[in-house]
């Protein structure tokens, strides 16, 4: 039995989660808002995480029923990220972990992300697309294979959160629960599909052209009455989500997969889910996704991973147990696959 | 007697009627053509047939409907790149560069009917099976070919925007032991003078050429060495492939 604790703060969410063999004990969240029409910057994210951390860290043993002493691991967030908000959480997980006589395990965070939904979905070996507000790793297409979690496609500009949430800020759209959130709510009531630039570059794809296009072209649409915002939401998501489709489905074609797993922030919309799902049915392949709960970082995600990682034998001492704002995901030895 | 401008106007109409009434001839033939032909392949985006047409060996190329993307968006994306393909393959032929010829495009149904090069194989394939066979045998001379034709399509402006091994071929056994070499796949393909998207048609081909083939960093120096020396303006080029490389590794978080 090997239970651990992850730490997740590495942009604007705190969450703290325990999971023990496979099962998820507790995995509470706060996530930083700001009003609309703005971006979060890396202080104040880090002072609200420093705010309510012990408060959420007290949450998640709580709700599991745990004392520290039944913990075997602590696992955070070590990269990528932001780093005011990493440096706020890698002290809580060091301190705990000296005061419990706990070792210590530094996670990729997008590891995280695919280790939670290779545990949901029980996918066998799906290609994973990693869709995030992330600009490091926010629209990555990965499949492993012999022991590296191989990036096949990405984004050689911006991530498609980052896109998204920015146009929202344009048309200021509300930052509550969250941009993309809202962005998807209105884009069903659209009904008008605008043209876009739509670029794909070999397996890879580029949305700083469409969102300086979109930047510009969105306030001459709706003031001239041309289209509503509801359409221009509409035909954003039509336009990226196709792109990110077109490479996911590129990586199948080349690597010979058969099964899909979305993961990170923008994997929670629905329609994004739809879209991916036709073209696996079209090519009599699976699609796994996993909702709100873990699409979006959290820490039982961070636990999951440091479970993976602490079984195979790995442990972070304390002069390695540093942050990194850029941490790639083909960095990682994945010890525990083979 | 009636004006010049609502004649001009029936006349479009005419004009417009027929041409519709031809592209729906020319589909069902081609459609039947279709039925006829070997299906040698399904890609993600398209279908590949080989057929005979006007007594040539010919491969049919149809692009067909992607029903998760909106009609629209579909529509657009399938016809420009079908005419992208043409255009940059007519352009890379009238410099020069070995492509295959286009017999005939139907842009209602997507299909570009292209020379077949019979006995060749993709690059991708050569590589592999040299060096499952022999992995002593010293490909750089492959590397030099690929370097240079690529060296001369980027001087043509041409970007091909999805370079791979398996968009490369290779027709050996000519009379005088030569082989030649033909770029193919030129669907994400447009024109473009900018160093930048010159260097992101080399990244992509980078990361597709490692990914593909193992422990070929050396290969694929070589294939940039010759680049350099047959382009006059590789060094811009391979700044911003430099740059674009960068960006992976060190993309800065933010928000």
């Amino acid at each position: 039995m090997t239970v651990v604790i992850g730490f997740e703060g590495s942009a604007n969410k705190i969450g703290i989660g325990i999971i023990k063999d496979g099962e998820v004990l507790s995995n509470p969240r706060r996530t930083y808002i700001t009003p609309p029409g703005q971006g979060f910057m890396p202080s104040d994210t880090a002072r609200h995480h420093r705010a309510v951390i012990l408060t959420v860290l007290k949450e998640a043993l709580e709700q599991a029923g745990l004392k520290p002493a039944d913990i075997d691991c602590v696992a955070y967030t070590k990269g990528p990220g932001i780093g005011a908000p990493l440096v706020s959480v890698a002290p809580v997980a060091r301190t705990v972990a000296q005061l419990w006589g706990k070792p210590l395990l530094g996670v990729n965070h997008c590891i995280g992300h695919i280790e939670m939904g290779r545990l949901i979905t029980q996918g066998n070996n799906p290609t994973v697309l990693y869709v995030s507000g992330r600009n490091t790793q926010g629209g990555l297409v990965i499949a492993y294979s012999e022991r590296r979690y191989r990036i096949f496609g990405e984004t050689i500009d911006i991530a498609v959160g980052n896109c998204l949430d920015r146009f929202a800020r344009v048309i200021k759209i509300s930052n509550d629960p969250s941009p993309g959130y809202n962005i998807e709510q209105m884009a069903k009531k659209g009904t008008q599909y605008v043209e876009l630039p739509y670029t794909v570059k070999g397996m890879d794809v580029s949305f700083s052209g469409i969102l300086s296009h979109i930047e510009e072209a969105s306030h001459k649409m709706l003031n001239s009455g041309q289209c509503a915002a509801e359409d221009l939401c509409f035909s954003l998501q039509e336009t990226v989500f196709s792109m990110l489709v077109e490479i996911t489905e590129r990586a199948m074609a080349h690597c010979g997969s058969q099964e899909v797993l979305i993961v990170g922030g923008v994997g929670c919309n629905m329609r994004l889910q739809e879209m991916m799902g036709v073209m696996c049915k079209e090519r009599g392949a699976k699609l796994f996704a996993t909702d709100e709960r873990f699409c979006i970082d959290n820490g039982a995600m961070i636990a999951q991973a440091g479970w993976e990682m602490f079984r195979a034998g790995q442990v972070t001492e304390l002069e390695d147990s540093w942050i990194t704002q850029r941490y790639r995901t083909d960095e990682v030895e994945v010890t525990w696959r083979d | 007697m009636r004006s010049r401008g609502s004649s001009g106007a029936a006349d479009r109409r005419r004009r417009k009627a027929a041409a519709v009434n031809m592209s729906q001839e020319t589909s069902m033939a081609l459609q039947e053509f279709l039925s006829q032909a070997e299906l040698i392949k399904q890609g993600a985006e398209a279908r590949v047939y080989r057929a005979q047409f006007l007594g040539k060996p010919t491969i049919l190329k149809q692009r067909f409907p992607k029903r998760y993307r909106h009609p629209l968006l579909d529509e657009k994306l399938t016809h420009r790149r079908t005419v992208q393909e043409v255009r940059s393959i007519l352009r890379c032929r009238r410099a020069g560069i070995s492509a295959p010829v286009v017999y005939f495009v139907d842009y209602a149904s997507h299909c570009i009917f292209l020379e077949e090069i019979v006995g060749s194989s993709t690059v991708r394939d050569y590589i592999a099976s040299t060096r499952r066979s022999d992995a002593s045998e010293d490909l750089g001379w492959l590397a030099e070919r690929v370097g240079q034709i690529l060296a001369r399509m980027h001087d043509e402006d041409v970007v091909h925007g999805d370079l791979t091994t398996s968009n490369m071929l290779l027709r050996h056994g000519l009379e005088d032991g030569e082989s030649e070499l033909f770029l193919i796949d030129f669907g994400l393909s447009y024109i473009s003078a900018l160093p930048e998207d010159k260097g992101v048609d080399l990244y992509v081909l980078e990361k597709a050429f490692l990914s593909t083939h193992p422990s070929t960093e050396a290969l694929f120096q070589r294939l940039l060495k010759s680049y350099a020396a047959a382009s006059s303006k590789s060094s811009a080029v391979f700044k911003k492939l430099d740059e674009v490389r960068l960006r992976g590794r060190k993309r800065s978080m933010v928000g």
